[in-house]
Parts: structure tokens; C-alpha cells; sequence
């Protein structure tokens, strides 16, 4: 599903170059449930906005669904993101003034899809993640996990190939936390392939693989025994 | 355009910033009802003037003669130069092609006029049938003066709406007979005159007539003609002038004035005039459209500024919308959008504010310089287009702004 080979990067800052990647070799199959670990500065986020098409790579190739990735203008790029991609934040980046339906239909809309169409299927996600009767209210009356699983809602809508999670569970309490790794494994282990940046083992422990990133290298990549979230809830 | 979401999204954004949109709005509303108040005066002014011009033809050449002022071919100044109906019949062999209404004059100012009790002093005014035209006279009642009455030396006058209604009252006019310094005339017509009361305190008898009733056997006090408008403006402008300066060296040479004298032979012509005014008249247009635009530009600049605010406090969610496969063109269009509805909305209140107050007062001012100021059709289709382009122009900075969001920064965790 995903191939990366020699995949360097680094930003200008003022007069100093950082070289945040220093040659990152990596690919995820299909169904894998992967987590990226690192401290701060390890070129984990960095790694997931080139996975995420947010960012190029300065150097090295990437491959996604046999597609290469390269020489994206903005056009190809917004595109590509809403086939391939559904997005996962820390901190949800749901739209305040929209409700949870229309959240979810967002990236429908960017489709062209037709009104009812999106909202069916807008519906359809929300029900999955459990929020069906909460489609009318807007994010300010719902709590972090419920917010959280909207934006799962709102990844999964254009039904991607990956999904990829910044921090998901940064910003929620250890049970919410494990609400929503429990939900994120059930969608796993429906087929659809997960990438999920994080720095605490506990979540880690949750997937089926961790990759150890260390100044901008992988250090260890390792296969686990999943925990499943649901015997912590 | 028609995408029910994105006017969502626009009522929203506006609806979260009320007094900002309403403020922004403001300055575009007014600048728009600036706009069609002076484009509305300047219409009225426009009007004005050609109520002004109206008094008498606009191709109308005038033919006086005065008294020499220089020396000339062995003459000595001072020598008070005499029209006679010779040099009528001369001007109208020469320049009869270029002329379409013609008439030479002998009038007396402040002749006595009686009808049974009432009395007035009037202008008389001695002319032949081409009169009525020069004049830009219109007949109220009766006839005007014909050929037949000028070759018979008939005694009847045609006098204007004031002179009837000083000595006749509501009664009517035609037929009556009225005395002339003394003499019997028969009133054959009433006239009215765009030039209001004071054209129209005259009373007009054929040239022959007073020729003969006020001793003046073949002499003339002046002339006076139209030139034959061509459909050009500055074509019939260069013919008056070409026409009004044949006359002048005609008359010169008959009477041996130096070619520089300004005295003895006047010749002047209203369309000069008239170009004169149309040219003051096209500026003050372009000042008011310039001052008017000026002000909309304010509020665009207020419009553009705002939606620049707007995208910055947007920067996030427009981030968010990119990660989900948002086109640059559709956040273009989104920004523009709102820009568009903004400026058309507030522009559309001050256009229909400034032709309500037109349309209000604008019939009641009726002043010598403004008249009636009004916008037409076409002036507010060219604000309506000022209107659009103005608030695409507004949008269009944001809009790029908001297209150049890098959404990894824009989501980037503070």
C-alpha cells in the first residue's frame, strides 16, 4: 500500500539547514495497523505530512496504492488527498459553525457528490461511529471523544485507502482514549490500512506494529501482539 | 454560484460578524449613493442648461452691426454702420444653401401696447415667418406670421403668453384688436417660449409692417438665421462657424469696415456657445464619476480589508478544508464569493437609497442650472457592473491569500 525509499528532508531555518529525515526506508501493507513513535524532533510528524501530501520530500521515492507520489502541484495534490487519504488530528479540526452531519459530509462535497447522496452516506459513517442521533449538534455540545469520533466519521467518508492520525488520542482522558483506539481497531480489522503518529506506548501497544523513530531515522520496527483497546474500557 | 452549502457558508461567516459586515457594507452603500446622487445632478444640471439653450434655436446665428471703431480704406471711425433689407437678400443669396430659417429684424423695445383698459410696455419685434423657428417659438393659439402678411404689410401681431395674459386675461386673444404705439393690430396668434416670461413678453409683426408704422423704410436692426443641423454635432459647429464668418466678411466688405473691427458687424452663434457648455457639462461628469468612484474604491478597500481579516481568522478551518481534498479554485471561489455578496448587497441598498432620493426630490428641484435630476437606465446597469467588479476586485487578494494556505501550517498544533 504504501513504499518509501531514501526519503530525506530538511527546512531552512535562517541561515542553519535541520535535516529533519535522514533517510527513511519504510512501506505498509495493506489491512496494517501501524504506529509511528518517537520524541519530539525524531521527524515523526514531518514523516506523516509527506505520507499525508501535506509536505514533498526533498529527495527519495513514495509510492502509494502503485501511484507515485511526485511533482504534486496543489491541484493533484488536494485531489489525490480526498481519494486516497482520511485525515485524524490531535486536536479535531472539525469546522465550529457546521454540525456533525455536515462535518462528515465535507469531503463528499469536495467530491461533487450530490446532496442526498452525501448526506446518506455522511449518515451512514456517523452511525458507525455511534453518533447517529448526535448529527444535528454542532462540536461545541459534544465532548472531546465524541468530537473525535466525528472526525473518524469525516476520515472515513470518502472511504481512503489509508488513514492517517496525528496524535489522536493527545488530547483525550485515558478511558476516552482507549474509546477511541477501540473504534480504530474495529475499523482495522474491517481491512482499512491505519498509520498512527503517537508517542505513548500504551497506545503503541494497541496496534499491530511499532515503528521507533530517532532523529530522523528508524531505529526499530517491530511486529506486536495487539492489545485490544476494549478490555481497558 | 448556486451551491446551496456555500451560501450556507456565507451566511454563517456573516451572520458570526454582524457589525463588522454591517460597517464594511456601509462604506460601499454610500459611496455607491454618492455616486448616483452626483451622477443624478449632473444629469439635472444637463437639463438645465438645455432648458437654457432652448429659448432659442441652437443653430441660431445672430447678425448685428454697431458703430466703426477703426480706420478703413480712407474712412475715419466712429461711423454707424446701417443694415438694409439689401443686405438680407444679399446674405440669403450667398449663404441660402448652408441656412434652413432666416429673417431679418427691426424691433423696438418698450413699445406701448392698449387693449380696452390694460396697458404694458412690450418689445416689437418687426421679423417674417422664420421667426417662430429661430425663436424656438410654439403657438398656444392662433396662427404666426406668414409670407402673405410680410408681402401685404398685413397689421397683425402675434404675442407672447405674458403679453396675453397682462391685457387679456382668461379671455381669448385671437381676433381681438389691440393698439401699437397707437395703431390698430389684429391678434392672430399667441406664442409660448421655453425661455419662460421674459421671451414671452414680445409681440412679433410682420417686418414690412413696422418697417412702415415705425418709419423705418428698408432698414434693419439685425438678422437672424439657423444654420442647417447636420447629424454630426461638430460637423453643424464648424458649418455655424464657416457660416457666421462668411456673413461677417460679406457685410464688412459692403460697408468697407477693416476685416479687424469687432464693433461694427457682430456675428455670433449659439452652437459655439453650446459646444462650450456641453464640453463644461461632459466635465463635471467626469469629475462627479471620478469623485464618486473614489468613494466606492474607499469601500472596496474596506471590503478587501475585512475579508483579509476574515481568511486569517478562516486560516485553520481553510487548512482542514485543503487536507480533505479542497480544490484551490473552490476556496477562490468561496472567498470571492462572499466578497461579491457583500459589495453587491450594500451597494444595491445605496443604489436604490440614491434613486429613491432622486426620485423624491428630484422633481421638485426645477432651478435656471439644475433641473429635475434623475439617473437613467443606463447609469445604474454601469453602477450595477461598477458594483460587481468592484467586489470581485475586493476579494480577489484574500482569495489568492486564501488559495496560498499551506495546510500543514495551518493545522500545525499551537
Amino acid at each position: 500500500m504504501i513504499e518509501i525509499k531514501g526519503l530525506h528532508k530538511s527546512y531552512q531555518m535562517g541561515s542553519n539547514s535541520l535535516h529533519v529525515l535522514k533517510g527513511i526506508d519504510f512501506s505498509v501493507k495493506e489491512g496494517e495497523l501501524v504506529s509511528i513513535m518517537g520524541s519530539s524532533g525524531s521527524g515523526k510528524s514531518t514523516l506523516l505530512n509527506i505520507l499525508g501530501m501535506l509536505d514533498e520530500a526533498d529527495e527519495g521515492d513514495y509510492t502509494l496504492d502503485n501511484v507515485p507520489i511526485k511533482n504534486l502541484n496543489e491541484k493533484i495534490a488536494a485531489q489525490y488527498r480526498n481519494k486516497f487519504l482520511g485525515f485524524i488530528f490531535q486536536s479535531f479540526n472539525l469546522i465550529n459553525y457546521k454540525n456533525a452531519l455536515d462535518n462528515v459530509s465535507m469531503p463528499l462535497y469536495y467530491q461533487g457528490m450530490k446532496r442526498a447522496e452525501r448526506t446518506d452516506r455522511a449518515m451512514h459513517y456517523l452511525e458507525k461511529v455511534g453518533l447517529a442521533q448526535w448529527a444535528t449538534h454542532l462540536p461545541s455540545e459534544m465532548s472531546g471523544g465524541q468530537k473525535q469520533r466525528v472526525a473518524i466519521a469525516r476520515a472515513l467518508a470518502s472511504d481512503p485507502k489509508v488513514l492517517l492520525a496525528d496524535e489522536p488520542t493527545g488530547a483525550l482522558d485515558t478511558k476516552t482514549s482507549y474509546e477511541v483506539m477501540d473504534l480504530i481497531q474495529g475499523i482495522n480489522d474491517e481491512g482499512k490500512t491505519i498509520l498512527i503518529v503517537t508517542h505513548e506506548p500504551d497506545i503503541a501497544e494497541m496496534t499491530k506494529r511499532i515503528v521507533n523513530l530517532k532523529d530522523g531515522r528508524i531505529i526499530d520496527d517491530t511486529l506486536v501482539n495487539q492489545v485490544k483497546a476494549i478490555n481497558h474500557v | 454560484m448556486f451551491d446551496v452549502e456555500r451560501w450556507q457558508e456565507i451566511f454563517e461567516t456573516i451572520g458570526k460578524n454582524k457589525l463588522r459586515t454591517f460597517l464594511t457594507g456601509l462604506s460601499v452603500a454610500s459611496g455607491i449613493f454618492i455616486l448616483v446622487i452626483l451622477l443624478g445632478f449632473s444629469t439635472g444640471i444637463q437639463k438645465g442648461v438645455k432648458t437654457q439653450f432652448a429659448q432659442d434655436a441652437e443653430s441660431r446665428v445672430n447678425v448685428w452691426t454697431g458703430v466703426t471703431t477703426k480706420e478703413y480704406a480712407g474712412l475715419n471711425p466712429g461711423r454707424r454702420i446701417q443694415m438694409h433689407n439689401s443686405d438680407y437678400e444679399n446674405v440669403n443669396t450667398k449663404f441660402g444653401e448652408a441656412l434652413e430659417h432666416k429673417t431679418g429684424l427691426y424691433n423696438i423695445w418698450g413699445g406701448q401696447v392698449n387693449y380696452g383698459n390694460e396697458s404694458g410696455n412690450y418689445r416689437i419685434e418687426g421679423a417674417n415667418y422664420g421667426q417662430q423657428f429661430i425663436e424656438n417659438a410654439t403657438l398656444s393659439a392662433g396662427r404666426f406670421l406668414t409670407q402673405k402678411d410680410e408681402d401685404e404689410g398685413v397689421k397683425v401681431a402675434i404675442i407672447g403668453q405674458k403679453v396675453k395674459n397682462d391685457l387679456f386675461k382668461a379671455e381669448d386673444a385671437i381676433g381681438e384688436t389691440i393698439k401699437i404705439s397707437g395703431i390698430n393690430f389684429l391678434v392672430a396668434g399667441v406664442f409660448t417660449d421655453p425661455g419662460g416670461e421674459r421671451e414671452e413678453s414680445r409681440i412679433f409683426i410682420p417686418l414690412s409692417t413696422a418697417q412702415r408704422v415705425f418709419n423705418a423704410g428698408d432698414k434693419l436692426r439685425s438678422m437672424a438665421f439657423t444654420v442647417k443641423m447636420s447629424e454630426n454635432f461638430d460637423e453643424a459647429v464648424a458649418l455655424s462657424a464657416a457660416v457666421s464668418q462668411g456673413i461677417e466678411d460679406e457685410i464688412k466688405s459692403r460697408y468697407q469696415i477693416s476685416p479687424d473691427d469687432r464693433s461694427a458687424v457682430r456675428v455670433n452663434y449659439n452652437l459655439e456657445e453650446a459646444q462650450k457648455i456641453y464640453s463644461l457639462i461632459d466635465t463635471i461628469r467626469m469629475v462627479f464619476w471620478f469623485v464618486g468612484i473614489g468613494t466606492i474604491i474607499a469601500g472596496v478597500v474596506g471590503v478587501s480589508n475585512i475579508m483579509l481579516i476574515i481568511v486569517k481568522e478562516r486560516t485553520k478551518e481553510i487548512g482542514v478544508r485543503k487536507a480533505l481534498g479542497a480544490l484551490p479554485s473552490s476556496i477562490i471561489g468561496m472567498i470571492l464569493q462572499e466578497s461579491i455578496f457583500i459589495t453587491a448587497i450594500a451597494g444595491f441598498l445605496g443604489l436604490f437609497l440614491g434613486v429613491g432620493l432622486l426620485e423624491l426630490i428630484g422633481p421638485q428641484i426645477d432651478s435656471d442650472f439644475i433641473k429635475f435630476p434623475q439617473v437613467d437606465f443606463t447609469t445604474a446597469i454601469s453602477t450595477v457592473i461598477i458594483l460587481i467588479v468592484a467586489g470581485a476586485l475586493a476579494g480577489y487578494i484574500p482569495a489568492r491569500r486564501a488559495a496560498n494556505i499551506r495546510p500543514i501550517e495551518a493545522l500545525r498544533d499551537e
